[in-house]
């Protein structure tokens, strides 16, 4: 008998029944909620008179719309403040774990909160309503993106109906090179595997580069798998993950830390364990990438130059890179060094951690943003993250360097708060997609490292981070 | 759930690869607590000239007067891939459509089709460009869930495979949270069991939200 995977562990200890087809009724033990893809779940749940099944396995935050100024101003926008205050009456209503309303000292990006708090476990499966949710599979959990209507499913059945995905081993093997972090070493998975190369697979994440990063890294890792195509990542926790969890406020204490700890030195593929793919990269060959496209998969190393789509000779990839191109606003072959940037976004449930903070903080310190930049936001993840970094003094070092130092959100991730780009203006940032619009009707995206994004704010242009 | 078994619609293609749920229906155009009023943000960023005065961009293929009414989608490989927003679904069917036919699709989008009584197909590249100059002379595609078969207006006919539990759950328009919980006393024993095992999981008891 061939040994099991991470994740078939963790998959057959969540199996409530399974069908002759192999669909499966799956345990659901965390239930992380914002305010934009609950709201109507909360609905379906009230009209149909039905009751949340665990209300303690829930753990509830609003994020996406909250801004990340003038917090005593309220939320000025009136559809924001009804999706945040509708997430307000429904968690009075059904209950939480964990609940911190908009203002709230630990209020922060639901992937940021429910590592820090401690309510993200090895072992678990855990859902929301959002497609980062694989973020979490750093801890060794089973985690990922569900749908509004799923959402209703597991408020009211504490389970979800799926099938098993197929697994996929991405061993990430040597030592990274100085400067060269977690969110390149993503960014050039996504490179080789394209955004669809994970596409009905979970992914586990392996090798001595792996092990060597931190949670937070192992987080961003995780975080990017969506965006690969894969719902879930994985990483097999270790004594690094049991130290960041231990004395966290939700993680367990005393004898349960004891018990707890000894199960999840179970959770790790077996030495002969059959993935179904395995995809190999070389750690000291990972430069640092900076996307030029409206694709995570449309990335280069820093030093490379935009492709130029007459060099295609495959239609439908050069008709692509055309649109992409034209979207972007860059002629082809432009070395990637010479793109000049108009703001710089630091922050999403990719690069918010007090790690990230440090790392544009280093570049920062001493530094100004070049004057050509309109706009440096730094955005923390967390309450928490916030605290830590201005106990640090990281938010002097930033407002030196003529960088806004922001409440914590999705922030400019997204734009569904007032951050935002305009129409043509083009941004490096340290979120997770660089799709047409994303942050504001017609923006244009660069996706890079926390320490790039800075390097990028003080040059004005892209700038190869090692040789500063 | 409303049923699925048979529809006859115009096919609009939107063949191009990689189209995410942002930009099927952007962030800015989904700031309700409902899923209606979607219809009129889809694909808004490239629908309309400027999505603030909704002035129509002529080029886009759903604005072509040829298409005008249609009720199923051609789309490229990984279509709604991206956010997990089931907006995304909630808008396309507000707008008509009824079903999607892709090569492939995002992971999250596709269960999401299921969960509104939208078909998602896949079919190969070849053969939905095939539909799409079928569709492009004028005429109707029938998608047939019942034999699992989209007819073409040129007279092709394409099998498609489904999930049976999916497809039982279209066509019957089953409410999946009802059929669950038939099985609560399989989900109370799963939970008795479990916290034996991993008595950590169930520790923390509900509190009152914080202050």
């Amino acid at each position: 008998m061939t040994g099991k995977t991470l994740y078939d562990k963790l998959w057959q200890s969540h199996v409530v029944r399974e069908e002759a087809d192999g669909t499966c009724l799956l345990y659901i033990d965390r239930h992380l909620v914002h305010e934009v893809t609950s709201p109507q779940a909360f609905e379906g749940l009230r009209l149909a008179g039905r009751r949340a099944w665990r209300s303690d396995s829930i753990v509830a935050n609003p994020d996406h719309n909250t801004p990340t100024d003038h917090w005593d101003e309220g939320i000025k926008d009136p559809v924001s403040r009804l999706q945040v205050e509708t997430l307000d009456a429904n968690i009075k209503d059904v209950g939480a774990l964990i609940y911190f309303p908009f203002k709230h000292a630990n209020q922060g990006i639901i992937h940021v909160i429910g590592p820090e708090n401690g309510a993200t476990l090895p072992g678990m499966t855990v859902v929301c309503g959002d497609s980062h949710t694989s973020t979490h599979g750093a801890f060794g959990a089973l985690a990922h993106g569900i749908g509004t209507s799923e959402v209703e499913h597991v408020l009211a059945t504490q389970t979800l109906v799926a099938k098993r995905s197929r697994t996929m081993l991405i061993k990430v093997e040597g030592q990274l090179g100085a400067g060269v972090t977690a969110k390149d070493v993503a960014l050039a998975i996504i490179g080789k595997i394209g955004t669809a190369g994970g596409t009905g697979h979970a992914v586990e994440f392996a090798g001595s580069a792996v092990r060597d990063l931190s949670m937070e890294g192992r987080m961003t890792l995780c975080n990017m798998a969506i965006e690969g195509g894969a719902r879930a990542g994985l990483v097999a926790p270790d004594d690094k993950t049991f130290a960041y969890l231990e004395g966290r406020q939700y993680a367990p204490k005393g004898q349960a830390w004891q018990d707890a700890v000894a199960y999840w030195k179970t959770l790790r593929s077996d030495t002969d364990a059959k993935f179904d793919a395995v995809v190999e990269l070389d750690a000291a060959k990972i430069e640092p990438q900076v996307t030029w496209g409206t694709s995570p998969e449309q990335v280069l190393p820093v030093g490379a130059k935009v492709p130029n789509p007459a060099k295609e000779k495959d239609p439908v990839k050069r008709a692509s890179i055309e649109r992409a191109l034209k979207y972007m606003g860059i002629a082809a072959d432009t070395p990637i060094g010479e793109i000049k940037v108009d703001k710089v976004f630091v922050g999403s449930c990719t690069n918010s951690r007090i790690e990230d903070m440090r790392a544009v903080a280093e570049i920062a310190r001493g530094r100004k943003k070049a004057a050509s930049v309109k706009q440096v936001l730094i955005v923390p993840g967390s309450g928490q993250v916030k605290r830590q970094a201005e106990a640090e003094g990281l938010d002097k070092v930033f407002i030196d360097a003529g960088f806004e130092w922001r409440e914590p959100g999705c922030s400019m991730c997204l734009a569904m708060n007032a951050d935002r780009l305009d129409p043509g203006e083009r941004c490096a940032s340290t979120s997770n997609r660089n799709f047409e619009g994303r942050q504001g009707a017609g923006g244009r995206t660069h996706l890079v490292s926390p320490a790039m994004a800075a390097a990028a704010a003080i040059a004005g242009h892209f700038v190869d981070i090692r040789s500063l | 759930m409303e049923p699925f078994t048979i529809h006859r619609g115009i096919a609009v293609p939107l063949l191009r690869a990689n189209v995410d749920t942002d930009a099927i229906i952007p962030s800015r155009e989904m700031k309700r607590v409902g899923k209606t009023g979607l219809g009129q943000g889809l694909f808004a960023g490239w629908r309309y000239r400027n999505s603030d005065s909704r002035e129509p961009e002529p080029d886009f293929v759903l604005n072509q007067a040829r298409y005008a009414g249609a009720s199923i989608l051609l789309a490229g490989e990984n279509f709604g891939c991206g956010s997990s927003r089931e907006h995304a679904v909630w808008a396309l069917k507000e707008y008509g459509f009824r079903a999607v036919l892709a090569p492939s699709f995002g992971v999250i989008f596709r269960d999401n089709c299921i969960r509104n009584g939208v078909l998602p197909i896949v079919l190969d590249e070849a053969k939905l460009i095939a539909i799409a100059e079928d569709s492009s002379a004028g005429g109707p595609v029938t998608v047939d869930l019942r034999s699992c078969q989209v007819f073409s207006p040129g007279g092709s006919v394409y099998s498609f495979d489904i999930p049976s539990a999916q497809r039982e759950m279209l066509l019957e328009g089953l409410d999946p949270v009802a059929l669950t919980l038939k099985l609560a006393d399989r989900i109370e024993a799963f939970q008795r069991q479990d916290r034996l095992e991993r008595p950590w999981i169930y520790l923390n008891r509900l509190r009152e939200p914080s202050p």
